[in-house]
């Protein structure tokens, strides 16, 4: 579990985080969403440490990361997985190497243990014989899958995807969340995803924060925030004509209205505002 | 002011870097392969100036001896000192610094912008240890060794040059490299090429690691390693002439 509490940074005189909370629970999928600038990626860093927050707390089971001594933060981060915006692979070594690294970095296992290993998470993100490629030779989605298994080779309790769709086309997207989802729930991960897909939204947003200006916004789950009444969530996720009709049909689906798309054609514009989010089935 | 900073947060990455590596067989790993780029990287050109370097440097001493009063054995001498005291050690230093530095920062640069950095960060490894102190003590062990092979490549280009040319017989050559040698002149040559080392590693690494924005920076930055470090090397050549001779 990890907890952030009333988290703020400023570079200079901008304020780039102001006084950010949020409780993240392990085994879902907990999102940051923003337009960008908002500030989504420089909380994502604060949470990590890669940048010390001005003031406010980062709990890790309850452990305050942000005042630790150096070598207690080294223990936590080796409970930490990371994939980066752009895979941030090492170019000078392939696949397979990639992937090892932080075995041979941090275990004492003969090489075969740690091939075994390599290969496990290889086949679990659906890159079986890769293992010899470099990453230029590699699509984006690879890229990113190859970044999955590295950072999930030590069997974190928590995974940080920076922006884990940004560059990929909308099926491959999926592959992506679908694996980020399954990661989560099947080792029971504390999954933090910085994104502005709305398909990673609606797939994989069991807690999701709205970052505005630094701030955040609003906070619920992929249900609710089909029924946020902010304004400026809506702007953001209902960005199309497209997406507005995607939401009012979704709407009325959740409120049992209508059980199919045909059903759309039977309703009236004023409907979908007055609706109200069925009760939580949980 | 800013220069202040500069200086500060070198010697901040410098103190940085002084821990205990997480694994000594990744760190040693790092280490030889560094020090087979520097060395093995740089060997080819190292040789070529250095031949070519002591060829000239008999040229034209012999050109600029003219009395019959001199004997042509100092042509030698005079070739022997240039080379062991200046050319081997500094000449040589400078062009490491334009292959080996901005082959250093371009690297961290890249490094840095591509998260590879952060990615290491986040694993819980100190970046500055595990990626500067391996070039750094790899440039230490093969830059002076690198200096020794030029030192030996210049007198003996020289040494053909003056017998291709028709300057100075090789046995003449030969006795003038054995009248009034100085041990004490390799000390000194040596003391440089292990502060020109720490030079040519560091300050590219420092360019490197703190380089911020994208590839025209890291074009930049290494530019600036470059030019910094040849200015470093010849203010420490001339502090250490001061001090030592």
């Amino acid at each position: 579990m990890i907890e952030i509490r009333n988290i703020r940074k400023s570079f200079g005189d901008k304020t780039v985080i102001d006084g950010v909370s949020a409780l993240m629970k392990p085994g879902q999928c907990n999102l940051i969403i923003g337009i960008s600038g908002s500030g989504k990626t420089v909380l994502m860093k604060c949470m990590v440490g890669l940048f010390q927050p001005d003031s406010g707390e980062v709990l890790y089971d309850g452990k305050d990361f942000t005042n630790m001594k150096s070598d207690e933060k080294t223990d936590v981060r080796k409970e930490i997985g990371m994939l980066f915006q752009g895979s941030a692979l090492f170019d000078s070594l392939t696949v397979e190497q990639n992937v090892m690294f932080p075995l041979n970095m941090f275990t004492n296992n003969s090489y075969r243990t740690n091939l075994k290993r390599v290969n496990e998470v290889l086949a679990k993100v659906n890159l079986q014989d890769t293992n010899k490629k470099f990453p230029a030779e590699l699509s984006g989605g690879m890229k990113k899958r190859v970044g999955i298994a590295r950072a999930i080779v030590l069997n974190p309790k928590y995974l940080f995807c920076d922006e884990p769709n940004s560059g990929l086309d909308p099926q491959t997207s999926m592959v992506i969340d679908r694996l980020i989802r399954d990661i989560t729930e099947e080792y029971q991960i504390t999954t933090v995803v910085n994104t502005h897909d709305m398909n990673s939204v609606m797939e994989n947003g069991d807690y999701i924060i709205y970052m505005y200006e630094g701030r955040k916004e609003w906070e619920g789950n992929r249900k609710e925030i089909i029924f946020s009444k902010s304004q400026r969530l809506n702007d953001f996720i209902f960005a199309s004509e497209f997406l507005k009709d995607a939401k009012d049909m979704r709407m009325l689906e959740e409120t049992g209205k209508i059980a199919n798309e045909r059903d759309m054609t039977q309703l009236t514009d004023q409907d979908a505002p007055t609706l109200v989010p069925p009760p939580d089935e949980e | 002011m800013k220069i202040i900073g500069e200086i500060g947060q070198y010697l901040l990455m410098i103190k940085g870097m002084l821990s205990r590596p997480e694994s000594m067989k990744m760190y040693w790993k790092e280490f030889i392969h560094q020090c087979s780029d520097i060395g093995i990287g740089s060997l080819g050109i190292v040789m070529i100036i250095s031949i070519f370097m002591g060829a000239v440097s008999t040229v034209q001493t012999a050109y600029q001896l003219v009395s019959p009063l001199i004997p042509k054995s100092s042509i030698a001498q005079i070739v022997r000192d240039t080379v062991i005291l200046e050319f081997a050690p500094t000449l040589i230093c400078i062009v490491l610094a334009g292959v080996v530095g901005s082959k250093i920062a371009s690297e961290l640069g890249n490094m840095r912008v591509s998260e590879q950095i952060d990615a290491l960060e986040i694993m819980g490894i100190n970046t500055k240890t595990y990626l500067v102190l391996p070039k750094i003590l790899a440039a230490l062990l093969v830059i002076p060794m690198l200096v020794v092979i030029a030192a030996v490549l210049g007198i003996w280009g020289g040494r053909l040059a003056g017998s291709m040319a028709d300057i100075i017989s090789n046995s003449t050559f030969d006795k003038g490299l054995l009248e009034g040698f100085l041990p004490y002149n390799v000390f000194f040559a040596l003391v440089k090429a292990y502060t020109f080392a720490f030079l040519i590693s560091s300050v590219p690494a420092y360019f490197g690691y703190y380089v911020q924005g994208g590839s025209l920076e890291i074009g930049r930055a290494s530019t600036k390693a470059v030019v910094t470090s040849c200015i470093l090397i010849l203010f420490a050549d001339y502090i250490l002439a001061a001090l030592l001779l």
